[in-house]
């Protein structure tokens, strides 16, 4: 196993009471790699990501995200990451400008680096017009867009993004992965989970967890060869609804 | 195809404002009788709204429609009794069971579950199993059975569904849309919205909505058929820097991804796509992309709803 | 450091940026300060005084121009009888009495006590016991300035509290009670469900149904409806057998008014719940717009006698302070109908207005 592991999880668990919702996962995400965290709602995305971000304590296993342990250094986990969701992204009663300083401050950038920097995420994002609106009064294609820049701020080493695409038009979605790309190409690991079949083929490698385990793992052309589907729509039918026959090797 | 009576819905430049908000800018399109139609659009595009008046919720500030030739203004207790209305979010009550909530539903309009019992079967029959269960411990694919059988239970004559596939995963999203090819079938009409473009395809008519305006009204193959530019599927290992040097080719009109592959829109609308192809694979070999290949393929609606849109809120396009 | 700075100085910005916090923080400690402040006085102002004087003679004129000359006390009947006070004091019109013996100063004169009996309506055991205080002030006042004749002057007042004659609070309590109970269970909990049904989304698919708004709102409130009137028997039940708290008038009358006083509650439930769709927001409105102005304003725990005018004035317009006014009369004083028809017909009256306000007011679509 090469040193460079962004995410190493190693037989990770969590139980809560009787109900196992994560049930011994394992699968690592090399630097620098767009990893596709897919799964039906309840299937134990939101608990594995819930601990891998710092949050839960795991039940057993371990896992190490940006160099640091889970459930010992979850402190140093955090300042690491950036996380954004669907349900949660940016304050709507803050001005666009504002919420960068916030988050900056929340990271311990300096004045300078915090100017500098947002500067030229709007630049990026062309939102310089936008700069003391209020977040709620932007577009949601454009807010998502900007709260993806922001979880970026402190460049993280890391990056976890939850449905961050949700409900927007097919080309916003697209430029969000085009900035996907670029902090990729930049060094930056990307785990993202998503509804939408066809990003799970923009990732790398992608998992699929079904009742708590990760039923399939590799890159989305060497799983649709080796479960004999042509999208990934079809294969995520075949994990929940197993015909029987064709069971695809172990992840 | 132009209305007539015979229509179940006819909409006639329907507008609709929120203060200063536009939500629906002039919309006109109707709905034969047992039709499966669709509105796809991103959210914030205005298709609640559109459902909320068709279901007789709001009133628009201009404009008509009529939904089983009966105005949805003048004739909203008269419908109200014809339309099943599926809101999103699933108005169901969490704290009651599978069954409580579809008894009430049924005695709300004045029948009850045994005696609708041949009709809601083919989907109660999945639900069965879970009937004691309380609606707010069901999966998101049970609930939205649950709904739709909800909405079914007094036999209307019309179904409006908005956003029922949001939030559920691709396999109860699958079964759902097979649901709903049965009710068809039985001469049911159904209006149903979706962000989701490939559920565009599972419709026979579409109607690609963004911002308040209707961008196309046909069926999905004639949408994706109408699409007037040459279009390129490439595929190469290295993908991001792929896409950022086809960005430089010389008569590039858009590239996106697309699933697997790459799609390049060429500029030039009378051009052959082989020889296209092999422009391009030149271009990106010379890039030093000698792995990649280039296939001419065909538009999908995805591509067709890409291409009507142009400037998403405000951005450029590619 | 900067961290910390950053987190305070954006939950400054939530507060500013919203209007109804922002409204809370500023307008409501003001308006409770005023309030309390008012309400809890124990002083009594305008104490509505009744005289029996069968013979006035000099010094029960003596002692009446003091009375009239203390400034606390409104002189609104002079009787001839004692037995004519039992009206007055059935029907709120006095507070207080002063009953003087006949021949009065003769007896004095003769070097005899006379007797001079103090009556309070001790329904609120506060206001009766001031009352009280106040008028043995002024006869001992008289007594001490009176001309000498014989030594010492014997006045003997003997004071008798009306109606609540061991002052127990829990009598000046528990009709309020019932008020505030029921103003919970009908206003909020109406709120509350309300809005619950517009926030899970449910209320919409109602809509695009057969059932008119009407019937809607029925259903939704006829089982308040039920707990209400529970809850009131249960309050009677539990003050006569706990608390020992005397009915003395007609319990059929008493949980008629109640009912009246319920419809009222529940029409102020669904007027809250009609202007929004947040349960949060309902649950505030309910609780500022019935449960404060019950609390406060209605007689319950602070006397109105004691507020300054405006205060008065303001509950009229609170349907708490009827229904507790009744609830004590029928309680207490044992009235019935021929004494509290004003107070029901306000009730009635808010009734109707309010129900038809609120049917109104629950639109047949999303909006209108």
């Amino acid at each position: 196993m090469s040193g460079d592991l962004a995410i190493d999880v190693q037989d990770l668990t969590r139980r809560f009471g009787a109900f196992t919702a994560v049930g011994g996962i394992t699968f690592n995400v090399r630097a620098g790699e767009v990893f596709g965290f897919l799964g039906a709602n309840g299937a134990g995305k939101t608990t594995a990501i819930r601990m891998l971000t710092g949050l839960l304590v795991p039940s057993s296993g371990r896992a190490t995200v940006a160099g640091h342990d889970v459930a010992r250094d979850a402190e140093r986990v955090k300042r690491d990451i950036g996380y954004m969701s669907q349900k949660f992204s940016l304050y709507e009663d803050l001005t666009v400008r504002e919420n960068i300083t916030l988050y900056g401050g929340i990271y311990d950038l300096r004045d300078r680096e915090i100017r500098d920097r947002s500067a030229r995420m709007l630049a990026n994002l062309q939102l310089e017009h936008a700069a003391d609106q209020l977040v709620r009064a932007i577009p949601l294609g454009w807010r998502q867009k900007l709260a993806f820049s922001v979880a970026l701020l402190h460049q993280p080493r890391v990056v976890f993004l939850d449905e961050p695409t949700s409900g927007v038009d097919p080309i916003t979605r697209r430029q969000f992965w085009e900035l996907i790309y670029d902090a990729a190409a930049g060094g930056t690991t990307v785990l993202v989970t998503t509804h939408y079949m066809d990003e799970a083929e923009y990732c790398d490698r992608i998992s699929i967890m079904v009742d708590g385990r990760i039923g399939a793992m590799g890159t989305p052309a060497e799983l649709k060869r080796d479960f004999k589907v042509s999208s990934i729509d079809d294969l995520f039918v075949q994990l929940a609804r197993p015909t029987g026959s064709a069971q695809g090797p172990a992840a | 195809m132009s209305a007539s009576s015979a229509d179940a819905v006819v909409a006639d430049c329907l507008e609709k404002r929120f203060g200063q908000t536009i939500a629906l800018a002039g919309l006109s399109f109707s709905v034969p009788r047992a039709e499966l139609f669709g509105v796809v659009g991103p959210d914030g595009g205005g298709k609640t709204t559109l459902f909320r008046i068709l279901a007789t919720l709001l009133v628009p500030e201009k404009g008509t429609a009529r939904v089983l030739d009966r105005d949805v203004v003048k004739d909203l207790w008269d419908l109200r009794r014809r339309i099943g209305y599926m809101p999103g979010r699933f108005s169901l009550y969490p704290d009651l069971s599978v069954y409580e909530n579809l008894r009430f539903f049924a005695s709300v309009f004045g029948t009850t579950i045994e005696r609708e019992q041949a009709h809601i079967a083919p989907i109660y029959s999945q639900l069965e199993a879970f009937k004691d269960r309380r609606a707010s411990a069901l999966s998101g694919g049970m609930k939205q059975k649950l709904a739709l059988c909800c909405a079914l239970v007094h036999r209307p004559e019309i179904l409006f569904l908005d956003e029922p596939t949001t939030g559920v995963d691709a396999v109860s999203r699958r079964e759902f849309w097979d649901l709903l090819a049965q009710l068809k079938a039985s001469g049911m009409t159904i209006l149903v919205s979706t962000p989701y473009m490939d559920e565009a395809d599972r419709c026979d008519r579409v109607a690609l909505m963004q911002s308040g305006r209707l961008l196309a009204v046909d069926a999905p193959k004639a949408i994706a058929q109408a699409f007037d530019r040459p279009l390129l599927a490439v595929r190469a290992a290295r993908r991001y820097p792929a896409l950022l040097a086809l960005r430089e080719s010389p008569h590039v009109h858009a590239v996106y991804p697309f699933g697997d592959t790459l799609h390049y829109v060429d500029a030039r609308r009378g051009e052959a796509p082989a020889a296209i192809a092999t422009e391009l694979s030149a271009f990106l070999a010379s890039r030093g992309f000698a792995d990649a290949t280039v296939e001419p393929t065909a538009a999908t609606v995805e591509d067709s709803f890409i291409a009507r849109m142009g400037a998403p809120e405000g951005t450029r396009a590619a | 450091m900067s961290a910390l700075l950053g987190l305070l100085r954006k939950e400054v910005y939530h507060i500013l940026r919203d209007r109804r916090t922002l409204v809370v923080i500023v307008a409501l400690p003001v308006l409770q300060v005023i309030i309390f402040g008012y309400a809890i006085r124990t002083d009594v102002d305008h104490v509505r005084l009744a005289i029996v004087d069968p013979a006035p003679d000099t010094v029960t004129l003596g002692i009446r121009a003091r009375f009239a000359a203390a400034g606390v006390f409104e002189d609104v009947a002079l009787v001839p009888r004692i037995e004519q006070l039992e009206d007055l004091f059935r029907r709120g019109a006095a507070q207080g009495a002063v009953v003087f013996e006949a021949g009065f100063a003769e007896r004095l004169a003769r070097g005899l006590p006379a007797g001079l009996l103090i009556i309070a309506d001790a329904t609120e055991p506060n206001t009766g016991s001031i009352v009280a205080s106040y008028a043995t002030a002024v006869v001992q006042g008289y007594q001490q300035e009176a001309p000498p004749s014989n030594g010492a002057i014997h006045i003997v007042p003997s004071v008798r509290m009306r109606f609540n004659p061991t002052r127990e609070s829990s009598n000046l309590f528990v009709p309020g009670l019932m008020a505030f109970v029921l103003t919970i269970i009908s206003s909020l909990m109406t709120a509350i469900s309300l809005t619950r049904e517009k926030e899970t989304g449910t209320l919409e698919a109602l809509l695009v149904s057969p059932l008119r708004p009407w019937q809607i709102i029925v259903g939704k409130v006829a089982p308040y409806l039920v707990v209400g009137f529970a809850s009131v028997v249960g309050v009677i039940l539990e003050a006569r057998l706990v608390f020992h708290v005397p009915l003395r008038g007609s319990l059929v009358l008493l949980l008629a008014e109640g009912i009246v006083f319920i419809l009222v509650s529940l029409s102020l439930g669904i007027l809250i719940s009609a202007r929004t769709s947040s349960q949060r927001v309902a649950m505030m409105g309910a609780l500022i717009g019935t449960m404060l102005p019950t609390m406060l304003l209605s007689g319950f725990i602070f006397p109105l006698e004691s507020m300054p005018w405006p205060l008065r004035a303001i509950s009229v317009i609170v349907p708490a302070r009827w229904f507790v006014l009744v609830a004590r009369s029928i309680m207490l004083k044992g009235v019935g109908l021929s004494y509290l028809w004003q107070p029901t017909l306000v009730l009635l009256v808010m009734a109707l207005v309010l129900l038809t306000a609120s049917t109104r007011a629950f639109h047949e679509r999303l909006d209108q």
